[in-house]
């Protein structure tokens, strides 16, 4: 496969102020983000991912590292010089300017011939759905549409990246979900590669071809959505990326002993002594008896399709289970229980 | 049970009693200003019949058109200079972050608002003469350099104001848009910060208008301005003819005032 390298970032680092009062947004981090790639930088707020973002749009200036765009130098390109183009969070749609002047303006600035700028702002609309809203100012449209616009107006200039920060974070859930499959069409139409800031990790597993989990300025995990949500490295990002339910245990004969002197037959690799089990809530099934761990019910949640079970195993530890609905079994608050987990699908991690 | 009231300034004892003695004490002299000033008699305090002739005296004054002229010409160079130059300061004071020495630059730009205006007439009056005799040029460009100079307080406060109230991510956004420097001004900053610049210019050109002190100071013989020659005609005998002047000049400022609120109000 022919994976040429868009966006190249090595040992970034950025610290704001100096001295005592010095802040570290971001420390040694270094991903290579594929052309034509949807990349999405997913962490909790404070994490650095908009920093990170900042660097490649050229606001911000590493504190050290090098990025590069295409395999060039592009660490201190000012950012009218980078053929990048963001999204911003607050849209920063000028006031001033219709829809198509707003639209236009990246051409304009490039010097293009007014004719040239006009035909790809025509194009550039009709691909967001917003050719009749061309002499509209943004304050007139809508929060969906003005998040079209500013999509728009980044999209016109063709650049090589196509930064997104958090573009959907003001938009309710109904919207967001259009946009959403709206963002990916026109990622695949016009082949741009994309990098996408989130703090919702379900919108990251949608909607990416890869992902790149942040915490505390580090870089945690890179991978496919599956690779982050079935693998996950550590517990952090096992905790962030959908439910998780954490069991300790140790390591015994092969076998990972819990609490409740059960031992599991997960698949292991070389952890001995404590270690922690992860264990998706979809992969713990109830029965009403036989053999197994031992649970009773504390709380059911009916979700539609899914119920949660919520269990307290005989050691007192908790384990939410998710159970479609329309199973046989249905279970009340009080019911005692058997537990099964399904043993390949637990992830150890190290204690 | 009775609902605890907020403090209300409204309800203390005299509030309305000092209110409209306040607002007497403020108005009650212009009033009378602007009713003499179309009084058919000569005097300024003695009601004789309702007329406009003292319009028609001030208007075919050539005194008077020549120094209405002139205040005009110095107003309107003294608030495109100070603009200007108020606008450059504002963007060097906003448009970037928290830098050493911040407090003593809006001090220095705002020293007219502080200064005794007698101290800078006088200063002005030195300092110009000194240059009169070196130059030997004796225009109105003293003066216009004078107005030009105390004017930049008044337009840099409206000016900055806008500024401070206009997000930087307007500008992030037209640089990451191709825009150098230069354009990201011209197409993005300057077009927001027009009715800022407007306003400003608009305070400039009152301020200026109404000057007496340092135009009384700086002016060269023959260089009377609207202001310093009605001040000139109260040392001899007072006609309503000032009245007439001086309401003419109420009603320019009252204009341009409301058009200043227009401005600063639009777009917000």
């Amino acid at each position: 496969m022919n994976t040429e390298i868009a966006i190249d970032a090595r040992n970034v680092g950025k610290i704001y102020g100096k001295g005592s009062g010095a802040v570290s947004a971001l420390g040694d981090v270094s991903l290579s983000i594929e052309k034509g790639e949807f990349f999405t930088l997913l962490g909790p707020s404070g994490c650095g991912k908009t920093t990170l973002l900042r660097c490649i749009a050229g606001f911000e200036t590493p504190t050290s590292g090098v990025i590069s765009l295409s395999g060039q130098d592009i660490t201190y390109t000012p950012p009218n010089e980078r053929p990048i183009n963001t999204v911003f969070q607050s849209y920063a749609l000028f006031p001033h300017l219709t829809v198509a002047q707003n639209v236009g303006f990246g051409l304009k600035m490039q010097g293009k011939p007014a004719a040239e700028v006009a035909s790809a702002v025509e194009r550039v609309l009709a691909l967001v759905k917003l050719e009749d809203f061309a002499t509209r100012l943004p304050q007139q449209l809508s929060g969906g549409q003005q998040q079209r616009v500013a999509l728009a107006r980044a999209l016109a200039p063709e650049p090589q990246v196509l930064l997104l920060d958090e573009p959907l974070s003001a938009l309710d859930l109904k919207l967001r979900k259009e946009m959403q499959s709206e963002l990916k069409r026109l990622q695949s139409e016009t082949g741009i590669t994309f990098i996408f800031v989130t703090h919702d990790q379900e919108e990251a597993l949608t909607m990416s071809n890869r992902i790149a989990v942040m915490s505390a300025g580090a870089l945690l995990q890179v991978g496919s959505p599956h690779e982050i949500y079935d693998r996950p490295v550590n517990r952090f990002v096992a905790d962030f990326i959908g439910e998780t339910n954490f069991l300790s245990g140790t390591v015994d004969q092969g076998l990972v002993r819990i609490g409740t002197g059960d031992a599991l037959a997960v698949s292991l690799k070389d952890e001995t002594g404590a270690v922690t089990l992860a264990i998706r809530p979809e992969h713990v099934s109830l029965r009403p008896n036989g053999a197994g761990i031992g649970a009773r019910i504390v709380e059911t949640t009916y979700l539609g399709t899914d119920t949660h079970y919520t269990l307290a195993l005989i050691d007192d530890s908790e384990l939410v289970a998710r159970v479609q609905s329309n199973s046989a079994d249905r279970y009340t608050v009080g019911d005692t229980v058997v537990v099964e987990i399904d043993t390949q699908a637990v992830q150890v991690l190290k204690s | 049970m009775a609902k605890p009231r907020a403090f209300d300034v409204t309800t203390l004892p005299g509030f309305t009693l000092i209110a409209v003695l306040a607002f007497i004490l403020l108005y009650a002299p212009i009033v009378t200003l602007v009713v003499y000033s179309f009084n058919g008699g000569n005097s300024v305090n003695q009601w004789g019949g309702f007329s406009l002739d003292w319009y028609a005296v001030a208007a075919q004054n050539e005194a008077v058109q020549a120094a209405t002229a002139r205040s005009l010409i110095i107003a309107l160079w003294a608030s495109v200079i100070s603009t200007t130059l108020a606008t450059m300061a504002a963007l060097g004071t906003t448009r970037r972050g928290k830098f050493r020495g911040q407090t003593v630059i809006y001090i220095i730009i705002n020293q007219p608002l502080m200064v005794p205006e007698i101290v800078t007439a006088v200063a002005l009056l030195i300092f110009f003469s000194s240059v009169k005799i070196a130059t030997g040029y004796t225009g109105l460009g003293y003066l216009i350099l004078a107005h030009s100079a105390f004017c930049i307080p008044f337009a840099y406060l409206p000016i900055k104001a806008r500024l401070e109230g206009m997000d930087t991510s307007m500008e992030t956004a037209a640089a990451d848009l191709y825009a150098s420097a230069w354009q990201s001004f011209r197409y993005v900053t300057l077009p927001l910060l027009f009715p800022g610049v407007i306003a400003g210019a608009m305070l400039a050109f009152i301020i200026s208008l109404d000057n007496v002190i340092i135009t009384e100071f700086v002016k060269s013989a023959g260089q009377d301005t609207l202001p310093t020659y009605m001040l000139g005609q109260l040392r001899r005998a007072l006609t309503p003819e000032v009245n007439a002047i001086s309401t003419a000049l109420l009603v320019v400022t009252v204009l341009i005032l409301t058009l200043f609120v227009f401005v600063t109000k639009k777009r917000d």
